[in-house]
């Protein structure tokens, strides 16, 4: 596993693994996206309001995914002090925050003609919009300092403060009454939903994971390449005309 | 012990209070994280007449009836154990029916809930028209209708 901390090796892991990602993700959501709004059936009680699950459901997995997925790369930092776990973070922030703020607002457009209300404060739904703004959080700390060193750690602590709140989304519906109905898939007796409507389900699931590890990889290239853009720019300061020859030769 | 052994077992311990942390308080304020109350707590507990609170639960078959004036409806809340009479208002959720589970909002005076908001509950089975009449017609339907 720590194999993988060597930046170069992981570069060029996510070099390699990129376009099967992009291939994976384009393929399964177009197929995911046929059958959940037009080969799939209407359900008995909500008939066609139900095709917003398809798109709901996996990006609130996927909001969960991605914060375990960043507090797990913060703890690898805080511990090891590994730079790519910190990039991949970093890089994971604004995906997974995407995938809550989808989640939000797809509920909230299910909510209005089921429940009758496009919100409700009820423990699910707090505790998804909390994690909405752990994301916010984590990146604005990230942000908050001149010594980005110091922000990295910052941020990173804050991640990890707020892993406490995953299981707490995942159970909520168990724990309390809540608006919010239980879980239909990952349950202890079987999933409480038709297969014709857990295939494209489970499609779409795929499809967004496929899609964040596409995105990911792009991201953590990207703020490689950032970072070594700055510390050439950095060097090219710091370094008076006079000696520029004699640097570039050696 | 190494540094990095040290960092991983102040994390742990960090981990360890902040979840312990969020523990006591989630069970402290229990009550208030609770969106709704069921017909049992609200004739067993004492709440106060103004105090606006939320009740869950199925509609009783049968229990549904349009009043006089045409817009109020009253209709029976039940846990199975307990049921509640609720006075409501306005216009009903699409998928408030006979058997349905539902939310309502609302003050609880002199035995009768008086809702200014009805939200209908979902549950959590998803299945087409098809196979609910199907299971329905095997007499298996272990459902609210």
């Amino acid at each position: 596993m720590h194999s993988f901390a060597n930046p170069t090796r992981f570069l060029r892991l996510t070099r390699a693994l990129q376009p099967w990602a992009a291939g994976v993700a384009l393929v399964c959501l177009a197929a995911g996206l046929y059958f959940s709004l037009f080969a799939s059936p209407a359900d008995y009680q909500q008939s066609e309001t139900v095709r917003i699950m398809y798109v709901h459901v996996p990006a609130a997995w996927m909001a969960m995914f991605c914060y375990v997925a960043m507090a797990a790369g913060s703890a690898s930092f805080l511990i090891w002090r590994h730079r790519v776990a910190d990039l991949v973070a970093k890089a994971t922030a604004p995906i997974g925050a995407s995938f809550t703020f989808l989640a939000l607002v797809t509920g909230s457009l299910w909510g209005k003609p089921m429940w009758g209300t496009w919100w409700v404060w009820d423990a699910r739904l707090t505790s998804v919009l909390i994690l909405f703004f752990l994301y916010l959080g984590y990146m604005a700390l990230y942000n908050a300092f001149d010594d980005q060193a110091r922000g990295a750690r910052a941020a990173s602590v804050l991640a990890l403060v707020g892993v406490v709140n995953v299981p707490i989304i995942k159970f909520s519906v168990d724990w309390w009454n809540t608006l919010h109905q239980p879980a239909s898939v990952v349950r202890l007796d079987g999933p409480s939903i038709h297969p014709s409507m857990l295939t494209p389900l489970l499609l779409m699931a795929v499809g967004y994971t496929a899609f964040y590890a596409w995105v990911l990889f792009l991201r953590v290239r990207t703020e490689f390449a950032a970072e070594k853009i700055r510390a050439l720019r950095f060097r090219q300061a710091a370094v008076p005309p006079a000696r520029e020859l004699k640097s570039q030769e050696g | 012990m190494k540094r990095k052994h040290q960092r991983m077992s102040l994390l742990g311990l960090a981990a360890l209070a902040i979840a312990g942390a969020a523990a006591l308080i989630l069970t402290a304020f229990e009550d208030n994280i609770v969106f709704f109350h069921s017909p049992t707590d609200l004739v067993t507990k004492e709440f106060s007449p103004t105090q606006r609170l939320r009740v869950g639960g199925l509609v009783e078959q049968g229990s549904v009836q349009k009043q006089g004036d045409g817009v109020t409806v009253r209709f029976v809340v039940t846990d199975t154990a307990e049921s509640v009479p609720i006075l409501f208002k306005g216009i009903l959720p699409d998928l408030f029916r006979e058997g349905q589970g539902i939310v309502a909002e609302g003050t609880f005076r002199n035995g009768v809930f008086q809702a200014s908001e009805v939200l209908a509950k979902h549950d959590e089975t998803y299945m087409p028209r098809e196979v609910a009449d199907a299971i329905k017609a095997t007499g298996q339907w272990k459902g609210d209708e």
